[in-house]
């Protein structure tokens, strides 16, 4: 490419920045001129597509007002940054409120409608204008939409993550029940991340408590598969590697024979029937490995 | 940073973890990934002698985590497959202890040319 | 680093003092293995606490440890392995499993009392 043409492939481009530029200028106070009517344009095509159903008519045209706001600041700067965190306020409050994605995506995309029908108008008797207009302000308005969008469903997913923290604490406590024995209720759906941090909990409170015997009481677990068995099996050998032994309760006659058949490894598990059962195993277990009773004469130790 | 003696394999793990720790990794966390790195530059030292590993952060799809690349010249590996299927059960000669690094990691990928060397990259990602 | 190896009664507790490197593990090996026939020792303790990562070499090297003492007529305890070490070591699939662990030099050393006094209670 010669220099003659690559610098004027850099003027048209340059050119066609500053056209860009104009353009969003002029549709910055379009939008200004026209706010209260766009607005209240674009709350009526809201309760018209019933969305936010969970918010009060004043409370919608609020909101409204500053996502318009934010809207044309960012068409005006081309930074999306405090729209973000607008986003990301608006979502807090809503989000406790019931409102879903598709609401907010729809609004967003319903303003995004309202605006663009506007600009129809304005620019209806020049077409080649309009669709310059329409070159420059697509992409902003995709990225505004996709910025809400994303801000929204973020949030919702750091809340679901909280509250999905906040089960599993309560869904798997470790309990000292007298010195040296813990006992681990599990109640619910094992999956391979609740597993995990059942395990690190589990061996946390081990060293915590100078635990000898874990009983680990599956009663709760609706299913176990060879998945869960194996996480089992992990936990099992986890505990022994810090000096503590597992006894397994819980595990129905059923379980155990679908895990035999499927080809599940148990021979690792000490599996005691009942949790009763399992907590006189451990404590057969705590006697004989910490008070060494004297053996009585006659009686045949094994 | 390059592998080729056993305190080499101490050093990439300690930075391994210090990386993990300041892009806000934690607890067991740290522990599966300075594991991770401690087998991968073994790997180097026993099949290739000498490699290097690289540590860097990550930020694919907005998500942040750590990625360890072990690079080396070595002989390769003829069956990756094999390779990565086998040593899955614990015994004294662990394998390339592949499958192991693969179960720390949450993402694993490796490319391998007989004769011309093996790479391996695995990538955890922040919870 | 060289491992310091004390002698106690009739067992011998090595205590590891920061990361090792593989020569520094084969050191320790051999340092056990003279030192449990010198002091003809029942007993070993092996104290991993400081330890942040257990490789499939290290392992493997505290297995062969375990194993040469036994055939010398004493036993092994591995103590202090830490919980996020323990879930790696599942995850990598190493899990010691003949070999005797304890929380802590405490609970190892009780372990091995215990196993003399059953020893003693069989020889009687």
């Amino acid at each position: 490419m010669t220099t003659d043409l690559r610098s004027r492939a850099a003027e048209i481009k340059h050119t066609d920045a500053d056209a860009t530029a104009a353009l969003l200028r002029e549709l910055v106070a379009h939008l200004r001129k026209n706010r209260t009517q766009l607005r209240e344009e674009w709350a009526r095509r809201i309760t018209e597509s019933k969305l936010l159903m969970a918010m009060t008519r004043e409370e919608i045209f609020a909101e409204a007002t500053s996502v318009y706001d934010n809207y044309v600041e960012v068409l005006e700067t081309g930074s999306v940054e405090a729209l973000q965190a607008y986003a990301r306020n608006l979502s807090e409050r809503i989000i406790p409120r019931g409102v879903e994605t598709h609401e907010v995506l729809g609004i967003v995309l319903l303003l995004r409608d309202v605006l663009a029908r506007s600009l129809f108008k304005k620019y209806q008797a020049d077409f080649g204008l309009l669709n310059a207009v329409l070159d420059a302000y697509e992409p902003a308005a995709n990225r505004i939409a996709n910025t809400v969008a994303v801000g929204f469903v973020q949030e919702r997913e750091r809340i679901i993550r909280q509250q999905q923290e906040a089960i599993r604490e309560l869904s798997t406590p470790v309990l000292q029940v007298r010195d040296r024995l813990l006992i681990l209720p599990i109640i619910g759906v094992i999956d391979s991340l609740r597993a995990r941090q059942l395990t690190e909990q589990l061996l946390r409170g081990i060293r915590a408590n100078r635990a000898k015997v874990v009983v680990v009481d599956i009663t709760g677990v609706p299913s176990v598969d060879a998945t869960v068995a194996n996480h089992l099996v992990q936990t099992v050998d986890a505990s022994r590697l810090m000096g503590a032994n597992v006894i397994v309760t819980g595990l129905s006659s059923e379980i155990a024979q679908t895990l035999v058949t499927i080809g599940v490894d148990l021979s690792k598990i000490n599996a005691v029937g009942d949790l009763q059962g399992g907590i006189e195993e451990a404590e057969r277990l705590l006697g004989y490995s910490v008070t060494m009773p004297e053996p009585k004469p006659g009686e045949v130790k094994a | 940073m390059p592998i080729s003696t056993s305190a080499d394999i101490v050093t990439a793990r300690q930075r391994g973890r210090a990386l993990a720790a300041a892009l806000g990794f934690s607890g067991s966390d740290l522990t599966l990934i300075a594991t991770a790195i401690s087998e991968l530059a073994r790997n180097i030292i026993e099949y290739a002698t000498s490699g290097q590993i690289v540590l860097s952060p990550e930020a694919g799809n907005g998500r942040p985590g750590i990625v360890i690349v072990a690079r080396d010249e070595g002989p390769g590996i003829p069956d990756v497959s094999r390779a990565l299927s086998a040593g899955y059960s614990t015994g004294p000669g662990l394998g390339l202890g592949l499958p192991g690094v693969r179960r720390l990691m949450d993402d694993f990928e490796i490319t391998s040319n007989a004769g011309r060397g093996t790479t391996v990259s695995v990538r955890k990602w922040l919870p | 680093m060289r491992v310091p190896i004390l002698k106690q009664s009739q067992y011998v507790i090595a205590s590891i003092q920061s990361a090792l490197s593989d020569e520094e593990l084969l050191q320790l090996r051999d340092d056990l293995a003279r030192d449990v026939g010198k002091h003809r020792s029942r007993g070993v303790i092996i104290d991993v606490t400081v330890l942040d990562v257990m490789d499939s070499f290290a392992v493997r090297t505290l297995r062969a440890i375990a194993h040469m003492i036994r055939l010398r007529g004493a036993q092994t305890v591995i103590v202090g392995i830490q919980p996020e070490v323990a879930f790696a070591m599942v995850q990598l699939g190493l899990t010691l499993e003949d070999i005797t662990t304890a929380l802590d030099l405490e609970e190892g050393l009780a372990c091995l009392n215990q196993q003399a006094a059953a020893g003693a209670r069989h020889v009687q």
